[in-house]
């Protein structure tokens, strides 16, 4: 998103999680984040970005304040979107445990807390081809596990042959959180 | 929980947790209210109304005030009847300097451990040294000295204090002033003051010096103990809490989905007053505060704890 053109505007959802840590990643790219909570806010926005957090929070606050519909256009208007661990949750079609109020924008079944509780929590390195040839440092907290992918959907990176960051058309999704390292460069993939 | 098999973990065993690891959940937690629950059903009750954690624990601050004697970590089979009903982050107290009782709410694999004033302490001196342990902690404080001290002692995340079970939010107001104002005088001071800051504070140089630079806690900063009302949420993440616990609120008031619900709501649009009108009627009865005067200095659960 090269400077002088017109200034693109990155939505956050700032209803609950992490939010704070994908604005400063994104101030960190010199692009403008914005915090947006209401549906007015998100259908202002170039593109979007599900925080990790708890989906099943952010699930019922999205459906109580007509968000979730807000998105859902901004999806079909072709804007990017891009969810971190609940927020790929939320993108999910099918989501295995727990009552999740999900917006099906991505079609992939995908399971909360996969590998267990936070003692099960983990870091470790990613080979992202499409990010060049140093390593990613991801970070795991109580993550979702992708069960089952559509036909459509790109694999990015994977985690002993278990996807961990896709893409299919114009949205993005990790069971990771790049936005608690200082490597911006998944944020990166989103913006370019 | 699903009787589905999970999936294999990819920790190494025995590998030592990253602070990065204890402090994620945390940072997971921002802009949501962790709600005190002593049953199941009350667990349930918290989750369908949107708490993003809940504190799983035997009577409420409200209780062990009225009922007074010793408190102490609550029953495993408790705890885990809590872990099993919701599918969210599980929390659950020890007493302060109770290293014990910590390693048996590891055992139990809960998600956060709260090193709480609200339970009877187990030790005057020392509290629990939180980097021994691969579960996160959260600790209670009343200023930044307080706070930074727990932080080097290992705890994630810190709220501060308020006073448990009063359904009076003055304590928890004062708290949160008293740290955030220490926090903004950090970033006023020259390089040569910070020692001797630090001396006053009685807190880790280090620590001090980093709040300095960056003008932010270390580690998310919470707010606990008196908050009652969706106002009162609001109010304290207008002062700069990320994020709320609520104890008795929910729970000894008239209608505690209700209240559980529009609680949340007012956390995440705590600066939109429209929504804060429309979120605070009809919740029925809020629980019977207590005033802070009427309770005795012995009996202040706020002083427990250095």
């Amino acid at each position: 998103m090269a400077n002088g053109r017109h200034s693109v505007v990155i939505g956050v959802l700032g209803l609950q999680g992490d939010f704070q840590e994908h604005l400063e990643t994104l101030a960190r790219l010199g692009v403008e984040g914005r915090n947006v909570r209401t549906p007015e806010q998100v259908s202002a926005c170039d593109a979007l970005i599900l925080p990790g957090g708890e989906s099943t929070t952010i699930g019922k606050l999205m459906l109580r304040f007509g968000v979730d519909q807000a998105i859902r256009d901004l999806h079909a208007a072709g804007k990017p979107i891009f969810g971190t661990c609940a927020g790929a949750i939320l993108l999910s079609t099918t989501v295995v445990e727990g009552n999740v109020h999900n917006l099906g924008l991505l079609d992939a079944t995908i399971c909360r807390n996969a590998y267990g509780r936070q003692t099960d929590s983990f870091e470790t390195d990613l080979d992202i081809p499409v990010l060049g040839d140093e390593p990613l440092r991801a970070v795991f907290i109580r993550a979702p596990r992708f069960e089952a992918l559509g036909d459509h959907v790109e694999v990015l990176a994977s985690v002993d042959g278990e996807p961990v960051l896709v893409r299919q058309g114009n949205v993005l999704a990790a069971t990771f959180h790049p936005e608690l390292t200082t490597d911006g460069r998944v944020h990166a993939l989103l913006l370019s | 929980m699903s009787d589905k098999a999970l999936a294999p973990g990819k920790r190494e065993p025995g590998k030592q947790y990253t602070w990065r690891e204890k402090v994620g959940l945390a940072q997971m937690l921002r802009g949501g209210v962790i709600m005190d629950v002593v049953t199941a059903e009350h667990a349930r009750i918290a989750e369908d109304a949107g708490a993003a954690a809940v504190m799983a624990l035997e009577r409420v601050p409200a209780d062990i005030r009225a009922q007074g004697g010793v408190s102490r970590m609550s029953d495993p089979d408790m705890i885990e009847s809590i872990m099993a009903a919701v599918s969210i982050p599980v929390m659950a107290k020890c007493r302060i300097g109770h290293f014990a009782e910590a390693q048996i709410l590891q055992a139990l694999g809960v998600d956060y451990i709260d090193e709480s004033e609200v339970l009877t302490p187990a030790d005057e001196t020392y509290h629990v040294y939180k980097h021994d342990f691969n579960v996160p902690f959260v600790c209670g404080c009343r200023d930044l000295g307080e706070a930074l001290r727990r932080c080097g002692e290992g705890a994630a995340m810190i709220r501060t204090k308020g006073e448990a079970g009063s359904g009076n939010v003055v304590e928890a107001v004062r708290h949160m002033r008293t740290v955030l104002d220490h926090v903004r005088r950090l970033t006023t001071l020259g390089t040569e003051q910070l020692m001797t800051e630090a001396k006053n504070l009685g807190a880790p140089f280090e620590l001090v010096k980093e709040i300095a630079e960056t003008g932010k806690m270390p580690v998310p900063n919470f707010s606990a103990g008196g908050i009652a009302t969706p106002a009162d949420a609001a109010l304290m993440r207008q002062l700069g809490a990320e994020a709320v616990f609520v104890g008795s609120g929910i729970f000894k008031s008239g209608d505690p989905a209700k209240r559980a619900k529009a609680i949340v709501e007012a956390t995440t649009f705590f600066d939109d007053a429209k929504k804060l009108m429309e979120v605070s009627r009809n919740l029925g009865e809020a629980m019977v505060g207590i005033n802070i005067t009427d309770i005795p200095e012995t009996e202040r659960m706020a002083n427990r704890g250095w």
